[in-house]
């Protein structure tokens, strides 16, 4: 019962704080930035990617739709979302250490570990309406704005042309799949959160590890080779998994798991830390 | 019931790293009981509160409230108690109300928004509810501390410090408060101050730390009637009290101040034979008054 009470105060917080709006603010701009640049200048775009398939393949019908603006609207801000979901959940622990305020959540009758897997309930519940967010601006304004058709997917293996009729399942599992990577950082902030007493470390440190891990996970260097399958960055494009042809199911499923498997861990190591640190703050 | 200990200190010690805290800390408190909780920067006392909160674990030694110990009666005993740590910190971009709010919802007592607003009425926030705590003065948002410290009706009140950055009005309003929780309520009370006149004026036992040990314990007045009285003089011939001081009275240790006054120690049962030696060596008397004793008794006390 006073996980729920806390985890709604948690609520009231997160939705008091101004900083809260920046990442709803941020994408809505951006979105609105690429649909304008889409529809500006959206031939120029397409003909560069189609170019070299224009020898041996005609399009017929309207191939700058909705659903291809969506797509390349989540390629190009999936990178950026984590420090918008970061901003938020880095904070949630050490900015009550920060403000002062955790000495009087943890003098209440509540537990330790109640008043992280609160916060946690609570930075899954931001980043999912984030994702959600993102999920109604970039398919339904775009599909609104540019109107729907067949999505052409560039792929490693080539070009795929999925029908319209076979494209809302891919993207319902891709936008749950991305709120699983996001969900990720999400916890990854939360846990450094429990070790910082200020609210910008947890940011900042989220930030360089994904940017840390991506770096080694795009480096062809064999030493590296052994830890890339574990590093949770290189599951974070496992969305676009679901737009290839055949669906790689071992491979999205194999991602999903590392994926649960980090937030479980980060979520007992942030309960461990927590439990165990004298509030001195 | 007044002997039924509430809190029981027993020998905890606490280290940050090589530096120790608290060194073998040791103290009862009483159920009606105002307790003061003394010592001087650093002496230990907001790591003994903390530990009292399960804020901190300390290394050894054993803490009980309410008769039991946190171990698995944490949620039962935190319900029973209100406190203010240090200063009172609250989420200064909501009002005084939302956060009142957040802390009761996780007081372990159901609190509705009527009683809310009467103790923000209680503690001279009225009209003030829908403020945000960003734009409150330090002494409102002790006030706020005060309320958000007896919203659920706490048996154990602990306060660090309550008056800090108070006006004298606002000292007196928290005096007079915490006189009223104690005799209308039966309210037992754990007060860490620097006001050591606070502490005389309402502790009725007292505790004073230094270093991280305990010094000394027991009732004020006990503590207080042992020692001896520090007295100021204001006489006409101040060379001729001297010297009628220092052959009647010669363990007094008599000094002159910067102000001409005489300061000298006796025992409490001296006070009028002194002045009678006075009167009778025709020395006019102007003043005759004791400092405040705690502030001396503390200072020996530290000192030693």
């Amino acid at each position: 019962m006073m996980f729920f009470k806390n985890t709604y105060n948690e609520f009231i917080k997160i939705a008091a704080k101004p900083r809260s709006y920046i990442g709803l603010i941020a994408l809505s701009v951006l979105i609105a930035v690429i649909i304008f640049a889409m529809k500006a200048d959206g031939s120029t775009y397409i003909s560069f990617v189609t170019a070299s398939f224009e020898q041996t393949l005609s399009f017929s019908g309207d191939i700058m739709n909705g659903n291809l603006i969506a797509f390349i609207i989540l390629q190009m801000l999936i990178v950026h979302i984590p420090l918008l979901v970061a901003l938020v959940t880095g904070d949630l622990i050490s900015g009550e250490a920060n403000m002062g305020t955790i000495r009087m959540l943890a003098s209440k009758p509540i537990s330790r570990s109640q008043i992280v897997l609160s916060k946690f309930t609570a930075g899954a519940l931001y980043t999912l309406l984030l994702t959600i967010w993102l999920g109604f601006l970039s398919l339904y304004v775009a599909r609104w704005i540019f109107g729907t058709g067949d999505l052409m997917v560039l792929t490693s293996d080539g070009l795929i042309i999925h029908p319209e009729s076979d494209i809302e399942w891919r993207y319902i599992y891709g936008f749950l799949t991305a709120y699983l990577s996001l969900l990720t950082v999400s916890t990854l902030s939360i846990c450094l959160s429990a070790f910082a007493e200020n609210s910008i470390g947890p940011i900042v440190s989220t930030m360089a590890i994904i940017i840390l891990f991506t770096i080694i996970g795009t480096m062809d260097v064999t030493v590296f080779d052994t830890i890339k399958p574990y590093l949770f960055t290189t599951h974070m494009a496992a969305w676009r998994s679901y737009f290839e042809d055949p669906v790689p199911w071992d491979a999205i499923n194999e991602s999903i798991r590392i994926l649960i498997y980090h937030n479980v861990i980060l979520v007992a190591i942030a309960l461990f830390q927590f439990n165990r640190k004298d509030i001195t703050s | 019931m007044q002997n039924t200990p509430i809190i029981e200190v027993n020998s905890i010690s606490k280290t940050f790293g090589s530096f120790e805290a608290v060194k073998d800390v040791s103290f009862q408190v009483n159920q009606g009981d105002v307790f003061g909780f003394l010592g001087p920067n650093g002496a230990g006392k907001s790591t003994t509160i903390r530990c009292l909160l399960s804020l901190i674990r300390p290394n050894t030694g054993q803490i009980k409230l309410f008769g039991k110990t946190f171990t698995s009666n944490r949620a039962m005993i935190l319900s029973k108690i209100g406190s203010i740590i240090e200063k009172p910190d609250f989420y200064k971009y909501l009002s005084a109300q939302k956060n009142l709010e957040i802390f009761a919802r996780i007081s372990g007592a159901q609190v509705s928004k009527k009683q809310i607003y009467e103790m923000l009425e209680f503690v001279g926030l009225s009209g003030r509810e829908k403020h945000r705590v960003k734009g409150f003065s330090h002494g409102m948002k002790q006030r706020l501390g005060i309320a958000q410290t007896l919203l659920h009706k706490p048996d154990l009140i602990i306060l660090d410090e309550p008056t800090t950055g108070l006006d004298p009005q606002g000292i007196i309003e928290i005096r007079n408060l915490i006189l009223r929780l104690k005799t209308e309520q039966n309210k037992t009370i754990l007060l860490s101050s620097h006001q050591l006149s606070e502490i005389e004026l309402i502790a009725n036992r007292m505790v004073i730390i230094n270093k991280g040990k305990t010094l000394v314990e027991g009732t004020v007045s006990e503590l207080l009637n042992q020692q001896e009285v520090l007295i100021v003089l204001d006489v006409d011939s101040a060379d001729k009290a001297m010297a009628l001081i220092k052959d009647r009275f010669p363990s007094s240790f008599p000094e002159l101040n910067v102000r001409g006054q005489i300061e000298l120690t006796l025992r409490k049962n001296q006070t009028a034979s002194l002045n009678r030696e006075l009167n009778k060596a025709e020395i006019a008397v102007s003043a005759l008054e004791p400092k405040r004793k705690l502030e001396d008794f503390f200072i020996k006390i530290i000192g030693s």
